[in-house]
């Protein structure tokens, strides 16, 4: 038990793994991207009026680039700021969700 | 089947009877004779179902299942108010029987689709497509395919389409995304479409069609105002309408575009959403300008009157989806503001506007509202339910 503890506490304290959204963030931000960003792209991501977030449709962007369209939106088209919705370390979860989807949780709800 | 096989109608009609008694006797209750008047169907964005409902009784009758991806998906009546063609987001096109509350034919007709319309006698289905970008149009009869109208531009590309209402003439009209064009198909001859192309401006988003079916007008994304088509004189070409409107005002950022609606029109002024702003637009049709901007609490997205016309009704993109207002038609001003859920996307008004039945989706269930006293009478669960239609849209052009 105290152990577990102790394990825990030093994953959390670990730089990578402290960025990680909690379970239920990563809940939520996954049925925003499938509900809301869903809107443009579709629920299944594969586009709409906005282009596929499937994994063939981004090999060639990087994380990066990624990161930085979900956060400010990319000026002169439909895509917004997504800023409101979620923070840096947020993103960068989801982005790499984008890339790696787990089949699992990739699902729409 | 009894025309084909040359029976008596005689000897066809007992048989039919026989059949009646038989499912009446294996159910153990008789069929119930009925009309479809007071029906209508929920979309089930996420599982791919409808859930059928009576709007007298309000209940669920059931679910049909096995529709595909439905996120954003529509449907269209056929003018019996028997059959709904439900166009979904992955290219299918389902007839649904909501009496039997059953599929009758399915055709995967296109990769990725947004929305159709039923011509104006009944016999053609169009679909709105993304991929490949075009219109095709089907028999309503057999779902099977009557022509094909390809949203060629520029050089051999294909535009995505969006905005595909009916109109009179049998005619359907659309709107090119990538192209900026609306155009005409006339399909008094369904295997010779004959096309009428309209420079409109950039990024048409959506579109609508007035209730009488002359006006054509899409919301522009990519610049200021909104392209008009006179269907009664197309000759005259696209006129630009309210350009001007907040040109200097900061655009928020869009989470989610609106939809435009034929039905916004309250004597000779339209009820537009604004686009990247809290509010609505009215525009006086006479000189097609905004004549009012009315502030809202957040993006609109569906802007409807309630069929009287006396209230609209107005719901939000994110993060305001949670709302709805209601503006009183007299004096512009807002008179009731509801909170029926999470992510509130759609309404629909019983025919003679009684009551509005809304889509929660995020809270799994359907409320239906007194639109007089807004008191809530009931709750219909449903899963990630968004359009609601009801069955009386089978007889309102570009519905």
């Amino acid at each position: 038990m105290r152990r577990g503890l102790a394990l825990l506490v030093a994953l959390a304290c670990h730089p990578v793994m402290a960025d990680l959204p909690t379970a239920e963030r990563q809940t939520a931000l996954l049925d925003l991207l499938h509900q809301d960003c869903g809107s443009c792209h579709g629920m299944t991501l594969q586009g709409g009026l906005g282009p596929a977030l499937l994994p063939p449709a981004l090999e060639r962007k990087s994380e990066a680039t990624l990161i930085a369209t979900i956060l400010e939106g990319r000026p002169g088209t439909a895509m917004p700021p997504w800023k409101s919705f979620m923070t840096q370390p947020e993103a960068e979860w989801l982005v790499a969700q984008l890339k790696h989807p787990v089949k699992s949780e990739d699902k729409p709800h | 089947m009894c025309n084909k096989n040359r029976i008596s109608s005689r000897r066809c009609l007992s048989g039919l009877l026989g059949l009646a008694l038989m499912a009446g006797l294996s159910s153990g209750e008789s069929a119930e004779l009925r009309g479809t008047g007071d029906l209508g169907l929920v979309v089930e964005r996420a599982n791919g179902s409808l859930t059928a409902i009576n709007t007298t009784s309000r209940r669920s009758l059931g679910k049909v299942t096995g529709l595909g991806d439905l996120s954003h998906a529509s449907l269209v009546y056929s003018p019996d108010e028997r059959y709904a063609f439900v166009f979904g987001r992955d290219g299918a096109l389902t007839k649904v029987d909501i009496l039997e509350n059953r599929i009758v034919k399915r055709v995967e007709q296109a990769h990725n689709s947004v929305g159709g319309a039923i011509s104006q006698d009944g016999a053609l289905i169009a679909t709105s497509n993304y991929d490949p970008g075009g219109v095709r149009v089907f028999s309503a009869d057999t779902l099977e395919k009557v022509t094909d109208i390809k949203a060629e531009y520029g050089e051999g590309q294909l535009a995505k389409v969006v905005g595909l209402v009916d109109a009179p003439g049998q005619k359907f009209v659309f709107s090119l995304f990538e192209a900026g064009e609306i155009w005409i198909a006339d399909l008094h001859d369904p295997n010779k479409p004959v096309i009428q192309k309209f420079k409109a401006g950039k990024e048409p988003y959506d579109a609508l069609i007035s209730p009488e079916g002359r006006y054509y007008i899409a919301g522009l994304f990519g610049e200021e105002g909104l392209a008009l088509l006179d269907l009664w004189n197309p000759e005259a070409g696209i006129r630009r309408i309210v350009p001007e409107y907040a040109k200097n005002d900061p655009k928020l950022p869009v989470f989610k575009m609106p939809h435009l609606e034929g039905r916004a029109l309250i004597g000779d002024y339209w009820f537009l959403p604004a686009v990247g702003h809290h509010e609505m637009l009215v525009i006086d049709r006479r000189e097609w300008k905004v004549v009012r901007r009315i502030p809202l609490d957040g993006q609109p997205v569906f802007v409807i009157p309630r069929p009287d016309e006396r209230q609209i009704w107005v719901n939000f993109a994110l993060p305001n989806n949670d709302k709805l207002e209601v503006i009183d038609a007299r004096d512009l001003t807002v008179v009731k503001r509801l909170t029926p859920g999470k992510a509130v996307l759609h309404m629909e008004f019983t025919p003679k506007g009684h009551e509005v039945w809304v889509s929660a989706r995020d809270d799994d269930r359907v409320l239906v509202y007194d639109t007089e006293t807004f008191r809530e009478l009931a709750q219909i669960p449903a899963q990630k339910p968004s359009g609601i239609f009801f069955t009386a849209r089978a007889h309102r052009l570009g519905l």
